[in-house]
Order: structure tokens, then sequence, then C-alpha cells
């Protein structure tokens, strides 16, 4: 598929880019949207092969792209371990890569990955702020650990080192994020769960978990050190070998304790774990906490006084790319940002990256419901159609600015990583 | 080959029918070494290499074998990987026998046998995960046995044991693994001339008295062969002590399992080196004490 699309000559090349400039002030102007800016006739021959998690790596969105951009993209969705190693061995199995943050500071300088031009990125200037400064508003302050903006830019085409200051070209696009918390078990934990420690809570023995992903599970373990007042970090992103064997500490007594009743690696893991009741607190992602009121068991995503754990994903171009696909490649982002996909997103309780198109593509009473944090106006129906919340229910958390705007920190990659992996798993062997 | 061999002249012929064991032998050796042999020494070559979290670097260090062997994890790791080979060992093995005992010398009709022979194989029509993970449902904390224990008045309290610990893991092992069992002492037990147990009665040896003189020499092919089929699987698993474990215990496997998610793979294969010569040293402790040649 690939080889065909780049048997062409010069002339199509630069038709091609007349044609997108063209479609471009069209698009520009107003009078359309969500139409392909790209118009060639070989256009349904290309294949983008994009991989990820499984959080955005929906079907609706091939779909979608196949019949408003007329390209196919084959999704691949797979755990975040895998996807690391996959964009960093084998960098020409994909076209675009949908990676988190903290594994971009890992993948990126293995030369996988092109930097994108912003100039070619339509709603940049959109993108919320998180993502290009740091930070949600003017006042906040830049949470720990690897925030976003820290790995979104680079000097040169060519660099591999991240950039202090936003610059021309960007690692990630940022497609979908959000802040964690610990989800919970209304019905079983019998009393109002508000800090982080409560997840080392004597009462909960045997009935709490922690995700065995060492570079999440730490951090959620410091966030339940610092609520303790066991100490404060310098930074919960990049600890200190000490703050490593202390936290660790802290885990392994409770693991001895026999405070967790197991340790989850995927979503579905989690899901089973609270449905069953074999847990009733335990760090959690959103959408399992709605897999798991999905099946009519009460389960609450807790916001906590010490804030939330945040995360986030975006979009990465392969370096191999070039041409018509390079161009679809691109096409394919500014799609991405121009609202229907960023609406789905929202949806489905995360975040998108350029809030504006999305709002576009929402009913304002969705809109007031995900995103301003207001009783429900009206059920509220799930991207696929059913009814995820009855009206006059609220929103987790609540507002966006809320939610976003009390990040503690940020999913990270260590310098002590690999000391890091090897305390964990002296954890969990322990 | 046979045609051609014919067609050749006298004095090539004779050379050729030299190397024709050669030759014959040759493609399945092609194929060992390539998909054997070659991914070994790949192994072994990368255990020397140097890494970061992000790649690896060709090299000769000793690095990897130093922090694996100098741990406590390790050690601690193989211990339980051993504990876990050797209890699942000793249940399939019991199980195992008696269950092909049944079979070889109660049931008398050969048709009865083979009906009952492939009614123990029916579990395998389903995937091994599948088989595994429907422990878990079964025995939670409010599982369908913590349940009926509970509804019978057995117990007042779930028993959190159940799942999500050794006895699961291990639970979980003999249920996968005892046909691996059954089948080859099964297999020995049909060759053993009856004669012999009916000259043993004759003799005047008791029941017990026959089954350890006669029966059981006679089945330790078998028991040796269903042995390394149970020790080497145990050994080399990392998926069902992660499922049932609920990720809380650790073993060999799960290790070399986590080290190759984290992109440590130089670790990993010094790793899975040292776990390939502890199985290659057992399986050849085992063939010492029994002589398979002569037992086939």
């Amino acid at each position: 598929m690939s080889t065909k699309s780049r048997r062409k000559g010069p002339s199509r090349r630069s038709f091609l880019k007349g044609g997108a400039a063209l479609a471009g002030t069209a698009i520009g102007s107003g009078a359309i949207t969500g139409f392909p800016t790209l118009w060639a006739q070989n256009i349904k021959d290309v294949t983008l092969r994009q991989f990820g998690t499984g959080v955005s790596n929906l079907n609706a969105i091939a779909d979608k792209v196949k019949s408003d951009l007329g390209f196919t993209l084959a999704m691949t969705a797979l755990d975040s371990d895998a996807i690391t190693q996959r964009a960093v061995t084998q960098p020409k199995s994909f076209d675009i890569a949908d990676i988190e943050y903290w594994i971009c500071k890992k993948v990126f300088p293995t030369g996988g990955l092109q930097p994108m031009d912003v100039k070619k990125i339509k709603y940049f200037d959109k993108i919320v702020p998180i993502f290009v400064t740091g930070k949600l508003t003017p006042e906040s302050v830049i949470a720990q650990g690897t925030a976003p903006h820290t790995v979104s830019f680079v000097e040169s085409p060519e660099a591999k080192a991240f950039a202090k200051q936003p610059t021309q070209w960007m690692t990630l696009i940022p497609t979908i994020y959000n802040a964690d918390t610990l989800g919970i078990r209304p019905d079983l934990v019998g009393r109002p769960i508000s800090n982080w420690k409560d997840l080392l809570d004597p009462a909960f023995k045997g009935k709490a978990s922690i995700l065995n992903i060492p570079s999440i599970g730490i951090m959620d373990a410091a966030m339940v050190c610092e609520s303790a007042g066991l100490w404060k970090y310098a930074d919960k992103g990049n600890m200190s070998k000490e703050e490593i064997d202390k936290t660790m500490g802290v885990l392994t007594e409770a693991k001895k304790a026999g405070q967790f009743r197991a340790f989850w690696k995927s979503f579905d893991e989690s899901v089973n774990l609270m449905a069953s009741g074999e847990v009733i607190i335990q760090s959690m992602w959103s959408p399992a906490v709605a897999a798991v009121r999905s099946k009519g068991i009460p389960c609450v995503y807790q916001p906590l006084k010490e804030g939330y754990r945040a995360w986030g994903g975006g979009l990465g171009i392969a370096k191999h790319l070039s041409g018509l696909e390079l161009d679809c490649a691109y096409e394919y982002i500014n799609w991405y940002l121009s609202g229907w996909c960023g609406a789905y997103l929202n949806r489905q309780g995360y975040y998108s990256a350029v809030l504006d198109t999305a709002k576009e593509f929402m009913s304002p009473e969705e809109w007031a419901f995900w995103m301003e944090g207001k009783p429900a106006a009206a059920d509220i129906l799930s991207p696929e159609g059913k009814v995820m919340e009855k009206a006059g229910a609220v929103r987790d958390g609540g507002a966006f600015v809320e939610r976003m705007g009390a990040v503690a920190c940020w999913n990270s990659v260590m310098d002590e990583d690999r000391y890091m992996i090897k305390k964990w798993n002296e954890f969990i062997a322990a | 080959m046979s045609t051609a061999v014919i067609a050749v002249p006298k004095r090539r012929r004779f050379r050729l029918g030299a190397i024709a064991p050669y030759l014959q032998a040759m493609p399945l050796g092609l194929v060992l070494a390539v998909f054997l042999v070659i991914p070994i020494l790949t192994i072994v070559i990368v255990s020397f290499w140097d890494y970061d979290s992000v790649q690896i670097y060709p090299d000769f260090l000793f690095t990897n074998y130093i922090d694996l062997l100098t741990s406590q994890v390790t050690w601690k790791t193989y211990l339980n990987t051993i504990k876990y080979a050797v209890l699942v060992w000793l249940f399939t093995l019991v199980i195992g026998f008696t269950v092909a005992y049944f079979v070889a010398f109660h049931v008398k009709s050969a048709t009865a046998q083979m009906a009952l022979f492939l009614i123990c194989t029916i579990p395998f029509l389903t995937s091994n995960i599948i088989r595994m993970i429907s422990w878990i449902p079964f025995l939670g904390r409010n599982g369908i046995l913590n349940q009926a224990l509970q509804g019978i008045g057995v117990t007042d309290q779930p028993l959190e044991f159940l799942l999500f610990s050794d006895f699961s893991v291990i639970l979980t092992f003999v249920y996968l693994y005892a046909q691996f069992m059954v089948v080859p002492i099964f297999n020995s037990m049909m060759r053993i001339d009856r004669n012999l147990i009916e000259a043993a009665r004759d003799g005047g040896a008791s029941g017990f008295q026959t089954l350890v003189n006669v029966i059981i020499p006679l089945t330790k092919s078998g028991i040796l062969i269903g042995t390394i089929f149970v020790v080497t699987l145990v050994m080399g698993d990392f998926i069902t002590v992660r499922l049932m474990s609920g990720g809380q215990s650790a073993s060999v496997g799960l290790m070399i399992a986590n080290e190759i998610s984290l992109l440590q793979y130089p670790a990993a294969a010094a790793n899975a080196v040292v776990l390939l010569i502890i199985v290659l040293l057992m399986v050849a402790a085992m063939l010492r004490v029994v002589d398979i040649r002569k037992e086939l």
C-alpha cells in the first residue's frame, strides 16, 4: 500500500500542495468543516498504521477518518509497555504513534519519530496551554513529574533533545488526557474517602489494590506517602534513590501486612477486581470506573484533597513518513483537533486538546455536564448512545478547570528509572 | 532422493551413500539451527550487552550476570519458582498416577479405556488462559465456592486464601498440567505385560507389593517424561503466576517478562540463560535417575 503511494512524480506533488492550499482557504473561511483539504485521486490507497493504548485507539475514529478524509487508518491497541517497546525497536512498523507523554521522554530520543511543523497545525494556537507552556491558567503552578510541555518541543527537525521553550517543532500533538485518582466502591468502604492515604488504611486490609506499572504505581505511592505526612518530595516525578527506597519501603510494609488483594496491570483486570468486590479501593482509570458502573455496580472516581495524578497522550509521526503519506498524517492530525474527535473523547470523560472545536460538536447540556461540572440537564449518553448518567447527575471532580487545575503530578520517567524498576521488582517479589 | 541416488554412476553413488544420512538429517538440522540454536546463541550474546532505559549497546560485560546473581530478589524468586515446581510435580504425580492406574488396570474393556482417556483430554479443547481465568470467579471472595461454603454453614466468613495466593497458583498449575502426567504414565502402564501382574499375584504378592515392586518400576519412564513436562512448564510460566497470584507473587518467568516489558533485554537475556542452565541441569539429573532409553 505504502509503496504505491510513494510512486508519484513532482508534478502531482505540487498539484497536491496547491489543492491543499486552496481547500485550506475554503476551510479558513468557515464555509466548510470536516472535509479533507487534500484532494488526490490516490488518497484512498493510503493506509496509515497507528498504534497506541486502548483508550484512544477506537474503531469509531478509524471509521470516521475513512468517511471524512478518504484514507484508511489501521489501528492497533497495545498496553503502555508494548507501545514503548514497539516504538523503540520497530520504528518502521507504524506511521502514527499514539503515545503517552511520559513514554515520549523515553521514545523520542531514540529517533523513531519526526518533529511536526506547528505551522502546518491549524489549531495549534487553540491547544490547551498545559501542553505548550505547562500552565492551565496564567496563575497555575506547573505540576511535578514529566509535565507534557517539557517533552513537547525540540529545537530543530533533527534535534533529539527537548527544548525548554515552545518552538516551531512539536514532538507530539496532544489528543487525550485526564486526571486520575482512586476508584472506590461507596457501598463497601463504609465511610467518606477524601485523601490518598486512605488507600493504606488498615480498615481496607486485603481489599486495596495498586497498579503494577512501575512508573505510574510509584507516583500513586508517592501521593499516598505525602498525604500520610511521611515526607515531602522535591519532585515526585523525579525521586532520588533515597526517596525511592523510602516510598517502596512503605509499599513493601503494607504488602507484607496484607493490605493489598492484588496488583493489576490491565484495564480489564482493574474492572474485574472492583466489580467482583475483591477490591473496594484502588488506583484506577476513569473509563474503568465507567465500565464498573455500566454493570450496575456503584463505583466512584473519588476526588481527593491532595489533587490528581495526570496523564496525557499525543500523536507522533514516524520518521520514515514522507510525501503523500506525510500530508495525510498532517491532514489526520488537523482533523483530530477539528472537533468531532474531541467531542467523542470528551463524552467518554476524557479531555480533548482543543476545547473550542469540540464544543461545537457537543450539545449545550453535554458541554455543561462534562466540561463545566454542572448537573446533567438531560440523560447523558455515551458516544455509542447508551445512557451513562441520568439527568441530575454531576461529574466526579467537577469542571475541567477544577480537575485539570488540581493536578499534583504527571506520570513520569525518572533519572533513576533503572534503580526504581529494580526496587519495584523487589517489592513484587517481597 | 532415492531416484537421484539410482541415477548417478557407481563411484559417485558410493560417496553419496556416505553422506546420505546427513542429507536425510539435514532438513531437521536446519530447522533446529534456525529456530533453536541461533536464537539461543543470540540470547547468550545479548546477555553480555549493556543497556539503559531506551537502548541496548553491543559490549562484553558481566554486569547483567553479577546484578542477577548477587541480588536477593533473584534467589528468592528462584526459590519460589522451585517451590511451585516441586509442589505441582508432587500433586500432578499423585493425581496423574491414580488416574492412569484406574484407567489402565481397573477398567477392563479396551473401548471404555479409550473413551475415558479421551474424556481426560476434553478440557484441552479450550484455551489455556480461559481455563485459567475461569478459576477467578469460582475462588473469589464472593465466588461460587465461598458462597457454597457459607451456604452450607461450613464457614461464616469468606475464605480469603482461595484466590490471589500460592494456593490458587498451585491449584491452577495442577489443573492445567495434570494431563501431562496422565498421558505418559498411562502410556507406559499399557505396555506392562499383564502376565507379570498375574505372576506377582500367583507368587503371593499383595496388591500394594505388586504396585511398588512391579508397576511403579515399569512406569518409571512415563513418570519421568511427565515430570520433565511439568517441571519445565512450571519453571518457565509467567502468566499463571501473574493472574492467579494477582500479581503478588514472583516467578522467574514473570521476572523475565517484566524485564522485557521494560526494555531491559540484556538483563532478561542473562536471566533466561541462567534459567535455561538450571532447567537443563534438572532434566539431566532426572535422566541420570532413570535411563530413559533403556526403559523405552
